[in-house]
């Protein structure tokens, strides 16, 4: 077995992370650590862990060696502490923000500080199989994924790697999310009675996450829209764009379904009856699926593109696992087979 | 086993033995429902489908 331990097991990224890790046929987990809640069972922070493990959160001075350490800390905290972290394991995956762009000031521009340790950049694959499965192979060190850069990189890979965008044209994409992207920490925003029944823009454009597009779609000139919506899990991305002139539906149809059939948690949502006729987030709680769908007006080559995952799995932990079995020279899907719930 | 393209998404679709010409297929990528027109070339055109209220 694969020994692994989490670092900064507390959040919801951490909590997801362990139960796939707790199911995982080819992993074992050694420790998981949070300095809030050291000493208690994961079980009473992540009350759906109960009698599936009797692990207590460890004091992170006392990691020991692993064959593969996981990072689920808030962001910004793993940059001061890698050089650490690389003495205790040969290989880490890193859920959050902190290795992601590949480029120091370009991280400085969109986080606003200068980075810890920007000669660790470069070591880190960022953690997207469907753009860097190859690499993966031989990685030591993979980067998290944004949950909303995760939903925007799919909705719009299809049509970058078919290369039929007119990108003289801006990309817009329109970002619904639940509240769980929020974090476990919790504010005023976040209390029941200002949350619930809510449709809020908290974002017009400027988002962090619309780095991780920029780097990984090589498109300059598009904005992220967050709207904050009545879910705990979930993110629907629905992307405007151009198509180049020409471009019809049959194109879309062979760019969508290519990358589908390249990608085993991808899949096509364009649906001609019955209710879920375009991707929804709602059915993919817990799964590792990203749903794609598209429309084209053909009159203008306005295309909508969208993509629904799940935050926490495709967008964080999900990912992470996948990262984990595709680094470890194992079936990717091994550990993230779960095909979600309906109805729910 | 004939292959038929769906016209609508370009879609593979085998025609499973014993199909009969005027039957009604379903394309397994795009949902379309597609009308068998001849079998030998096999060959297939979009059926009319009912505009449904899904429930917007």
């Amino acid at each position: 077995m694969t020994t692994v331990s989490i670092i900064g097991g507390s959040g919801y990224g951490g909590g997801e992370l362990l139960r796939l890790l707790l199911g995982h046929p080819k992993v074992e987990v050694k420790q998981v650590t949070s300095r809030s809640h050291l000493g208690e069972y994961v079980y009473q922070v992540h009350p759906n862990l109960r009698k599936q493990t009797q692990l207590k959160f460890s004091d992170p001075a006392a990691l020991e060696p692993v064959d593969l350490l996981f990072l689920a800390q808030p962001h910004g905290q793993a940059q001061h502490n890698i050089e650490q972290y690389a003495k205790l394991a040969p290989k880490i995956i890193d859920l959050a923000a902190d290795f992601r762009l590949r480029n120091a000031d370009f991280y400085e521009t969109w986080y606003g500080e200068k980075h810890a340790a920007p000669e660790w950049l470069s070591k880190f694959v960022y953690g997207l199989p469907e753009l860097h499965r190859a690499e993966m192979a031989t990685a030591n060190y993979i980067s998290g994924v944004g949950c909303n850069a995760t939903a925007s990189n799919l909705a719009l890979l299809p049509l970058i790697k078919a290369d039929l965008l007119d990108l003289s044209s801006p990309v817009i994409i329109e970002i619904k999310v639940g509240s769980s992207e929020g974090g476990a920490e919790g504010n005023s925003g976040s209390l029941h009675a200002e949350r619930a029944n809510v449709i809020r823009t908290f974002s017009a454009f400027g988002h962090r996450h619309t780095a991780e597009v920029i780097q990984e779609m090589g498109v300059k000139d598009v904005s992220l829209t967050m709207t904050a919506v009545d879910l705990v899990r979930g993110v629907l991305a629905t992307a405007h764009a151009k198509v180049r002139q020409g471009v019809a539906t049959k194109d879309l149809w062979k760019a969508y379904r290519a990358v589908a059939n390249e990608n085993p948690f991808v899949r096509v949502v364009k649906e001609q009856r019955g209710i879920y006729r375009v991707p929804e987030p709602k059915i993919l709680a817990g799964s590792n699926y990203a749903d794609l769908g598209f429309e084209l007006d053909e009159s203008n080559g306005h295309i909508v593109s969208m993509c629904a995952i799940d935050n926490l799995m495709k967008g964080a932990s999900g990912t992470a696992v996948q990262c984990m079995n595709l680094m470890m020279g194992w079936d990717e899907t091994l550990g993230l087979e779960f095909a979600g719930l309906h109805p729910i | 086993m004939a292959t038929v393209t769906c016209p609508e998404c370009e879609a593979q679709i085998e025609l499973e033995a014993g199909t009969e010409v005027g039957e009604i297929i379903v394309c397994s990528d795009c949902g379309v429902d597609l009308e068998v027109t001849a079998l030998d070339p096999a060959a297939i055109q979009l059926a009319p489908m009912e505009q449904e209220d899904w429930g917007e």
